[in-house]
């Protein structure tokens, strides 16, 4: 399979404080890279970079072969740890709101026939992470395992060429957890999505990933620690193929687990 | 039990914020009282049934010169001052704010100039708003505008610039431009902050409307007080501030009903 992001020799530097160094990836269409690493790895600043919210001091990035813009855009969908969603509109509106830009550049709103057909599809896609019945409730309104459904529904009606997950399932309860690890396996597998996730989860990272990144530093200097940036230390592939089989068995052993999880809890 | 614990009901609530209210009034009548029987003339101190005489000839007798109500003409120029002042500087606070507060170069640009006009005590520029725009409405209004505008703007552009980086960065990723996120993020999210910042206005408002019409005008709240106050007419201008006060907290609490009947979302609906 074709690279669709690579990245070559990208530094990132903040001043003389080097945050990433000598990074180079090739993450592949449809693979799920779980990050790892210890807090301040770069592994947040890697995946901005990424999501184009920050440019690389040194080195090229391609997207499909071609130089990555240094901006958001609507190729590469991203869901927070939270604030992903806007608390003024109804879930069906957050999930419209993609449909709505593309179509409307002057008022950002949809009218008949166009209205329709982005409300049937954006209900279609709420229906796909479990929040048909919660259409019309409003984020307050949302547990926080819902706000991240929503902010995954919200993102894929945009069909990214690559979803970024900052942390998604940092601040859920254990429960909530192993429900949205079976979600984002599902979604990966239906869409056939190319997921790059940043997690402190190890155990996530593995569960969920067909390729394992560890960021940390190489090289430490005691006297001036900033001087040497981290990068990938480890990476392991865990699976070849994406879906299929794997995928099947993957959401088996996480329902088993989940299952597990419930019965200690009740007994 | 510790007092931060003490929750009052609903009705006693009432009650209790009545209590202090009708406290001060009973010390005031009591006070009068006391005045009147020592000189029945006192005008410093007017009893109740004096001002309710006063009141009566403003209230209900036409006036002589102009054969309008003068109590109703005085009430229905301030407010209109008053609106049309609040409503300019709402709408420009609106437009400028979330310009200054989504995009960078313009926050960068004109910041420092709205920072510098937001300094100026506006009650320093309404002589040259006589001098420029003569003494009709239109420098009266134009004193509330300027008074009350750069605060606004300054509120609503730090709100809208406070808004979670996570959401413009979500935003753009649904393909949403500069544009889009000020009408469809920004704006929305900024409304109850607007209608936050037009409660905290309409202190200062009414002040520079009450100064404007002090200093040149033939009809207003703040004329009729500034007018009457050469007779030492305590009767006339005790019921007035009274009256603005009323007209204020009526505004205050129109504003927090339409805050929390227009934007529920904003106010944690709870699960």
């Amino acid at each position: 399979m074709s690279a669709l992001l690579s990245l070559r020799d990208v530094w990132i530097e903040y001043g003389d404080k080097i945050v990433l160094e000598r990074m180079t990836l090739d993450v592949e269409a449809g693979s799920f890279v779980s990050i790892v690493g210890p807090s301040g790895a770069g592994k947040s600043s890697l995946l901005r970079l990424v999501l184009g919210q920050e440019t690389a001091t040194r080195g090229s990035i391609l997207l499909d072969g071609m130089p990555l813009t240094p901006e958001c855009g609507p190729d590469r969908g991203v869901v927070f740890q939270r604030y992903s969603v806007f608390p003024h509109l109804s879930a069906l509106r957050n999930t419209v709101f993609g449909l709505e830009c593309a179509g409307a550049p002057l008022s950002a709103r949809l009218f008949g026939t166009a209205r329709r057909a982005a409300i049937a599809e954006a209900t279609e896609m709420l229906n796909a992470v479990g929040l048909g019945d919660s259409l019309h409730l409003y984020p307050a309104q949302l547990s926080g395992g819902m706000l991240q459904r929503l902010a995954i529904a919200q993102a894929l009606i945009k069909r990214p060429r690559i979803l970024l997950l900052d942390e998604p399932f940092g601040a859920l309860d254990p429960g909530i957890r192993a429900d949205m690890h079976v979600l984002i396996t599902r979604l990966w597998r239906d869409y056939s999505l190319t997921i790059i996730m940043v997690t402190h989860d190890i155990r996530e990272a593995f569960m969920l990933g067909t390729r394992v990144l560890a960021l940390d530093k190489r090289r430490h200097d005691p006297h001036a620690p900033h001087r040497f940036g981290a990068t990938a230390i480890y990476d392991l592939p865990l699976r070849k193929e994406a879906g299929g089989a794997t995928g099947e068995a993957t959401i088996t052993a996480l329902e088993c687990q989940q299952a597990d999880k419930e019965g200690i809890g009740h007994g | 039990m510790r007092w931060v614990n003490r929750h009052v009901r609903r009705g006693n609530r009432l009650l209790l914020g009545a209590l202090p209210i009708l406290l001060l009034v009973l010390l005031y009548v009591i006070l009068a009282a006391q005045r009147h029987a020592a000189n029945p003339l006192d005008k410093i101190l007017p009893l109740p049934g004096g001002m309710a005489e006063a009141m009566a000839a403003l209230l209900f007798q036409p006036d002589q010169l102009t054969g309008q109500l003068v109590f109703w003409a005085d009430t229905l120029a301030s407010l209109q001052r008053l609106g049309l002042g609040l409503g300019i500087a709402t709408l420009a606070a609106l437009a400028v704010g979330l310009v200054l507060g989504v995009l960078p170069p313009m926050r960068a640009t004109f910041g420092p100039l709205v920072t510098s006009i937001a300094v100026i005590p506006p009650i320093a520029l309404l002589p040259i708003l006589f001098i420029a725009l003569g003494l009709g409405e239109t420098a009266k209004v134009a004193l509330i505008v300027i008074g009350i505008t750069p605060v606004m703007v300054r509120d609503i552009a730090a709100h809208v610039a406070g808004l979670p980086r996570e959401q413009i960065i979500k935003a753009q990723t649904l393909g949403a431009s500069s544009w889009q996120i000020m009408i469809r993020v920004a704006l929305p999210q900024a409304m109850p902050r607007l209608l936050h910042a037009m409660r905290l206005a309409l202190g200062p408002a009414w002040v520079f409307l009450v100064s404007a019409e002090a200093i040149a005008s033939d009809v207003g709240l703040g004329y009729r007080i500034f007018l009457v106050r050469r007779y030492l007419a305590m009767d006339v201008i005790i019921p007035y501030v009274a009256w603005i006060a009323a007209l204020a907290v009526v505004m205050d609490l129109a504003l927090t009903f339409l805050d929390r009947r227009l934007f529920p979302w904003a106010h944690g609906m709870g699960h």
